[in-house]
């Protein structure tokens, strides 16, 4: 026999879970005592909640497995909700295990109890509360699947003290098998057929990638695609990473805070493929197809993305990895010089109005400075703001991986995920970049950092404003700045002293090169400010 | 444009609100919904009517779709299904016009489930629009309380 608790953990292991984050409280005591007796789990404690999340979120985008967080009851459980939330906007697969109150107590509005899995319900892609204890196994095979199949995203775990600390005789789960649940992966071989025959027809074919290529794996698999049938491709900000930053296909990323040639690439495709994306209001303005002559594909492993938020004149769903490799056997070798000889063309005659003022760093060369400097297969992860734009637009890919959240904009995701991040791979190199409003949010981290001895660089692109909506307050409120002068910040080197950091600082372009290059190399984790003007602009 | 879909879900605690609630944040209509036990103890069935333009009905049977609770979806075809609804309706009769009001349940074959000193209540089964004819009907007569199911569907040919 034994407890509930420790099935919680023997399905941990079962599922190859080497780290997990999180925070405990006395409703989640049995399983963390369960937890003491387990040397294949390395427990990370993070500061706050939240960040237990952020941190499992980043793990799992390099891992391409579920991460899994843990917190208590009540306010435990609420502070997780904007992590599931996070996790959920940009699909990532992750497992949140949550104590609850004694089953028999549920529904009295006792200590520390909150209805979690019911204010959760519209951030989880599925969500239980665990009434048996022999249902432990079970649920927590078929939770791992769920994260992760399919359209990926967060499952939550609600157990109840008593049934943590139940006995019963533990059993192997079987195969998982859900009625309801049956996530379609290979594409329609018809409709596959179709995409092709419309790219060949095509006289200015575009490929969009957005995240979902990323979560599939898929990218090889696109590049492989695009090479040898020659058509371009842009990229929403969650599939960056897709496409080295300087292969001659690569035409940037689209939206409203992306590059104009890329959004013009758009208007000017007669057939436009989007793959893996929402089309959600800050990336594409796709053209309406009645009045102009544009074929719509719209490849999805959700099928309920395909006509949600435009129409689709070729839907097909399934699993970008899968498709490309079909349409890769498909397609014949070919080129579109003339349309790629207009898209340059195009791209140069964008000119970037923006002039960035010389006393302090320019924003856009320091990050392809950074990103250059880093390892070939480095992890960047961005914050959210005006840094988070910089960086999406600067970041050179090689090998490495771009990670933020591009869905639901969390501020102060990047340390956590960052931490994650490193975890997950300690090979390789883990660079978060956050401005002095995101990094104030979670700066409380830089402790995990340091007692779990997880050596990231924490980057701050100070400005002493909350840039981004300073930068909308200056395009539509007539320079009504409110609310978003950051005056009280600390002393971030007395901070990096304080959770014995070293401390790099940098204001001047030509300082840049030398300055990252010594902060990359430090042993351990290291804090660098890179000082930037306070009126700097993403857009023109 | 009304949809009527036809919506078969794990038998669970929670099943309901998981479903309304996603209703409810995508805002979409809930015209009606009835929900039971089907003959299969582990199973539910939900109907489930909704109004909007083409893509947000094709939106709620897509979104239904991806609930790990719910085993199938069908959107029925308003031509070629059944749509009933029951209803109890509370009447003060008097001598006067109780002969009237047994003459309206006659015509319509509605029943009366009880009647007593002041008061009866009448019980009709049929098309929704039935139903509200009943209740037009009625009306005049004071209608002390109406309690009234939403509509059940089922397709006529599979």
């Amino acid at each position: 026999m034994i407890s509930g608790a420790q099935a919680l953990v023997n399905a941990l292991k079962r599922e190859g879970v080497k780290v997990c984050f999180g925070y405990p409280g006395v409703a989640i005591t049995p399983f963390y005592n369960a937890l003491y007796d387990t040397e294949e789990i390395r427990h990370i404690l993070v500061r706050t909640e939240q960040n237990a999340g952020h941190a499992a979120n980043g793990y799992a985008r390099v891992t391409g497995r579920p991460g899994v967080c843990i917190t208590t009851s009540g306010p435990g459980a609420t502070n997780l909700i904007t992590a599931l939330a996070t996790a959920y906007a940009d699909s990532i697969p992750m497992i949140a295990i949550t104590g609850q109150v004694s089953s028999e107590l549920l529904g009295h509005d006792v200590f520390q109890e909150v209805d979690i899995t019911g204010a959760a319900e519209a951030f989880v892609k599925y969500s239980y509360l665990v009434k048996e204890v022999s249902d432990i196994p079970r649920i927590m095979k078929e939770a791992f699947y769920i994260a992760n199949s399919g359209r990926k995203g967060p499952v939550l775990i609600d157990v109840p003290i008593d049934i943590q600390n139940n006995m019963f005789e533990e059993y192997e789960p079987g195969e998982v098998s859900i009625r309801g649940y049956k996530p379609t992966t290979a594409g329609n071989p018809v409709q596959i057929a179709k995409v092709q025959k419309a790219l060949e027809k095509a006289k200015y074919p575009l490929i969009c990638v957005g995240g979902g290529v990323v979560l599939a794996q898929a990218e090889e698999e696109v590049r492989r695609y695009c090479e040898k049938t020659g058509i371009p491709v842009v990229s929403t900000i969650m599939g960056i990473g897709v496409m080295p930053k300087y292969h001659p296909l690569y035409f940037g990323m689209l939206g409203s805070n992306g590059k104009p040639y890329a959004n013009r690439a758009v208007e000017e495709s007669d057939v436009l493929v989007i793959v893996g994306a929402r089309v959600a209001d800050r990336s594409i303005t796709v053209p309406n197809s009645d009045e102009k002559d544009i074929t719509i594909i719209h490849i999805d492993i959700d099928s309920a993305e395909i006509g949600k938020n435009m129409g689709a004149t070729v839907p097909l769903v399934g699993d970008a990895k899968y498709i490309f490799r079909e349409l890769y056997d498909m397609a014949a070798k070919g080129s579109h010089d003339e349309w790629i000889a207009k898209l340059q063309k195009i791209k140069t005659t964008c000119v970037d109005p923006r002039v960035f003022h010389n006393e302090f760093v320019n924003p856009c060369e320091f990050v392809q400075t950074l990103s250059d400097k880093m390892d070939e297969d480095g992890v960047y992860v961005a914050d959210v703001g005006q840094n988070q734009m910089w960086s999406a637009d600067n970041y050179i890919m090689k090998k490495g991986k771009f990670m933020t959240t591009g869905g639901l904009g969390t501020m102060g995701y990047s340390i956590p995920a960052a931490m994650g991040a490193k975890l997950a791979d300690p090979s390789r190199q883990v660079v978060a970049v956050c401005g002095d409003g995101s990094f104030q949010m979670n700066l409380m981290e830089l402790a995990t950092i340091q007692q779990h001895d997880v050596p990231v660089k924490v980057v701050i692109l100070k400005n002493g404003y909350l840039g981004l909506v300073r930068e909308y307050q200056h395009n539509v409120y007539d320079d009504h700045y409110m609310a978003v002068k950051l005056d009280g910040s600390p002393d971030f080197q007395k901070i990096a002293e304080a959770y014995g950091l070293p401390y790099y600082y940098v204001e001047r372009n030509e300082d840049v090169e030398a300055t990252v290059e010594e902060f990359l190399k430090t042993e351990g984790s290291a804090l660098m400010v890179c000082r930037v003007y306070e009126y700097d602009q993403v857009k023109g | 444009m009304r949809g009527i879909y036809y919506v078969t879900v794990e038998n669970r605690s929670g099943v309901l609100s998981k479903t309304a609630g996603l209703f409810a944040r995508r805002g979409f209509n809930i015209d009606g919904l009835t929900v039971a036990e089907t003959e299969n103890s582990e199973i539910s069935n939900m109907t489930i009517i909704s109004t909007g333009d083409e893509r947000t009905l094709e939106q709620i049977e897509k979104q239904l779709n991806k609930k790990v609770d719910v085993i199938k979806v069908r959107r029925l075809d308003e031509k070629n299904c059944f749509e009933r609804e029951a209803v109890l309706v509370k009447i003060n009769y008097t001598r006067g016009n109780r002969r009237e009001i047994m003459d309206v349940c006659e015509i319509m074959g509605a029943k009366i489930a009880h009647m007593g000193a002041q008061r009866m209540v009448v019980e009709y089964f049929g098309h929704p629009s039935e139903v509200e004819s009943l209740i037009n009907h009625l009306r005049p007569f004071g209608i002390q309380e109406v309690s009234r199911t939403g509509t059940l569907a089922m397709q006529k040919e599979n």
